[in-house]
């Protein structure tokens, strides 16, 4: 794993890796969207308000996706002392705060037609929020301390502790809605998803999956450069400027 | 080695009660905190009857917070937080003393006077023994998941409003079963689903909670 540890041969395979990464996130947004927009037949119900599920449920998984990949760098890096995967748990909170807050914002969306309100404290919707506060206080953690590697080890005290709480958080949302509303008003055993809209939404999923994988990666990238740039300019000795 | 935790427990208990005015203080905000209510909703009693819980809950989180930053603060300014990292007691242990002696002079003051501010609010007959009852089984969570947060943020300059946006949304279980037990009590429903969860959250935290302090202390001292 140390392997990896090095910033020069991160920098020297990602370059390679990241064209093709790009190139496929394009390639699958295309599809996803061809799929998702004119190939999926519209619902008898909804009509074609529901197709906005194709950006709703892949935001919503990558804002999980993204607390999950923080969690995991950061044990790696604060049990290793890995560098990189403090870099990377860092790189990769505001990608998974912006698909929290775009989860959020389409729910509100699609809600307004379906359920004629944009907001309800529906259990989904209040962990989602609760998911942004948990993504807000993590970047919070590494803007206020300056010692980078100081930050790195309380940020991932923080993002581990929140991994913990953010189940039994979910866990605790789910009891206190259930005993409020005992008819939820968003029912997904209705219209079961078939056919092209399955292909769609999971084009979609792997589309979203890639361009997370891509902008964490420039983001890493340009974490390093910062990380030189200070270096170099403390060397000169005309210091942070 | 528990007759150290039980010394620093005194000490921190006796600190505070020569000090005075930190944990009267506290008992002020909560209770300001919860009169600012009825000028905020209107004073009609079925109103204020069916937020009273939930009101006297979020005033005594807040207040459990606003105590948190000076948990490790002065022994941080003092130079006795490095003494205690460095003494043959585990540094999880005197997180856990610390964050009972916390829990002696914050919460403890706060559940005497919440009968109180529970008559202000016209808080049903039903609902005062389960007030008290879930207030005594879940603040220690606070007090523990806080000491988190105030070890986290004990060497930062700033560190007062970080720590309520990290640590306020730790606290929404608590708040969760704290609530829906005194409401079923007063509804004539079975609560106690709700205190064994509670009690539950409580003892996990003050399993698990320690540990992660004592790391981000000792990353902070570093």
């Amino acid at each position: 794993m140390h392997k990896f540890a090095n910033p020069a041969r991160f920098m020297r395979l990602s370059n390679i890796v990241l064209p093709w990464i790009t190139g496929l996130t394009i390639l699958l947004f295309a599809l996803g969207l061809y799929y998702s927009l004119i190939l999926a037949p519209e619902d008898y119900q909804m009509g074609n308000t529901y197709r906005i599920i194709f950006v709703h449920v892949p935001a919503a998984y990558m804002a999980q996706f993204g607390y999950g990949v923080i969690a995991v760098s950061s044990a790696i890096g604060f049990i290793w002392k890995h560098p990189l995967a403090d870099q990377a748990a860092r790189a990769t909170a505001p990608i998974g705060a912006a698909f929290t807050a775009l989860a959020l914002l389409t729910g509100s969306l699609w809600g307004k037609p379906m359920w004629g309100t944009y907001w309800i404290w529906d259990a989904r919707l209040t962990s989602m929020l609760i998911l942004f506060f948990l993504y807000l206080g993590y970047i919070a953690v590494w803007q206020a301390i300056e010692d980078q590697v100081k930050a790195a080890k309380i940020a991932s005290i923080v993002s581990l502790v929140g991994l913990v709480n953010v189940i039994i958080i979910k866990f605790s949302v789910d009891w206190w809605n259930t005993l409020h509303q005992p008819a939820t008003l968003m029912r997904m055993d209705g219209p079961t998803i078939g056919g092209n809209m399955l292909i769609a939404l999971l084009l979609m999923i792997a589309a979203f999956n890639m361009f997370f994988v891509a902008v964490l990666f420039w983001r890493i990238q340009s974490l390093i450069l910062q990380r030189r740039i200070r270096s170099l300019r403390l060397q000169l000795g005309g210091g942070l400027g | 080695m528990i007759k150290l935790a039980l010394s620093i427990i005194m000490r921190d208990v006796s600190l505070s009660l020569r000090h005075g005015s930190a944990t009267t203080m506290v008992v002020g905000f909560f209770i300001i905190v919860v009169s600012m209510f009825p000028f905020a909703i209107g004073p009609e009693q079925n109103i204020l009857q069916r937020i009273s819980v939930g009101v006297i809950w979020v005033a005594a989180l807040l207040s459990c917070l606003l105590s948190l930053d000076r948990m490790f603060q002065t022994d941080y300014e003092d130079g006795s937080l490095d003494q205690f990292v460095l003494s043959p007691v585990p540094l999880e242990l005197v997180v856990v003393a610390k964050s009972i002696a916390h829990w002696l002079t914050t919460s403890l003051p706060l559940i005497v006077i919440a009968p109180i501010l529970g008559i202000m609010m016209n808080l049903p007959n039903e609902g005062f023994l389960p007030l008290i009852y879930t207030m005594l089984i879940g603040t220690p969570a606070l007090s523990f998941i806080g000491g988190i947060g105030a070890s986290l943020t004990v060497t930062l300059r700033r560190g007062g409003v970080l720590l309520s946006l990290l640590i306020l949304p730790l606290y929404i279980p608590v708040l969760i079963f704290g609530v829906l037990a005194v409401k079923a009590s007063i509804g004539g429903y079975d609560a106690t689903s709700h205190y064994l969860l509670l009690l539950g959250f409580t003892l996990f935290s003050a399993a698990i909670a320690p540990w992660a302090a004592a790391a981000a202390i000792r990353s902070g001292l570093e």
